[in-house]
């Protein structure tokens, strides 16, 4: 039964990852993106991260595609973009040269060190054994809201960094007709 | 095919899955010349590093992985808010711009 659900969740990742990067149509590729963040929240819920899961759909699939989508709108992009011609020959074997040797690099050395992942934390109690529902979302808020308050503190400030500074980027000053 | 049938996923297979996610993020930002898919491109790179993370976190037993999970989430929104800001002002004043064509760092 895992098996059966990583299997599906990975190959919804990964047709949603390839659909990103080979599809002309910046809309077709932002609704890809969409099956591939689905998959990562089910795989965050096989590996009983429950509330991230929520988060997942909620956060990146509801509000940063939905953004990517009302911008590709905005700008006038969705149509096709011409992707057989390619400026700068050698880029694409280039490319592929490069993503191949990180995939390789990265799978020979979680391979090579599977064995040294040992379990060292206090372990994540999940809701099978206590047989209460939301013990991931105390965890997590205990470990939020405790151990690193200071870094969600901050977080904030960078989220009203994050907006003003985006408000005073695309703001047009009245009367010159000029972007700032 | 009863062996097969009970293979559970290890987090070496969920690692691996992230390496590949991680690797076709990063080819679509080298090939595509879009910056919004170019975006979405890192998108899929930090969803990567957070899929690995979440199966460390379960593998270790540290709820840790978790919640920095939770942090890059937030960082990722701001980060998206503030990139579709820039390229919304370049587009703005150039349409149909490319990556390629923005090289220099100036309007």
């Amino acid at each position: 039964m895992e098996l059966v659900v990583f299997v599906l969740a990975a190959a919804m990742i990964l047709v949603g990852a390839i659909g990103v990067i080979v599809r002309s149509n910046p809309v077709h590729a932002a609704l890809s993106l969409i099956l591939t963040l689905f998959g990562v929240a089910v795989m965050f819920v096989a590996q009983n991260a429950h509330f991230l899961a929520a988060v997942q759909v909620i956060v990146y699939a509801g509000a940063i595609v939905v953004l990517f989508l009302f911008v590709i709108m905005l700008l006038g992009v969705d149509r096709s973009e011409d992707l057989s011609s390619e400026p700068f020959k050698v880029q694409r074997p280039l490319a592929a040269i490069v993503g191949l040797g990180v995939i390789g690099l990265v799978v020979a050395a979680v391979v090579s060190s599977r064995d040294a992942i040992s379990v060292r934390g206090t372990g994540l109690n999940v809701a099978d054994t206590l047989g209460d529902g939301d013990t991931n979302i105390k965890q997590l808020a205990r470990s939020v809201f405790g151990d690193y308050v200071v870094a969600f503190e901050v977080t904030s400030v960078l989220l009203v960094v994050a907006v003003v500074g985006t408000v005073l980027l695309t703001r047009r000053v009245k009367g010159s007709g000029k972007d700032t | 095919m009863s062996s097969l049938a009970a293979a559970t996923p290890t987090t070496t297979w969920y690692l691996i899955l992230a390496a590949v996610l991680f690797g076709i993020g990063a080819v679509g930002v080298l090939v595509r010349r879009n910056p919004l898919v170019m975006f979405m491109c890192i998108e899929l790179m930090l969803n990567a590093v957070n899929l690995s993370f979440v199966a460390l976190a379960e593998k270790m037993g540290d709820i840790g992985g978790q919640t920095t999970v939770f942090f890059v989430m937030v960082v990722a929104a701001a980060e998206v808010v503030v990139g579709l800001g820039i390229i919304v002002s370049i587009m703005r004043r150039r349409p149909g711009v490319t990556a390629d064509d923005v090289s220099a760092l100036r309007g």
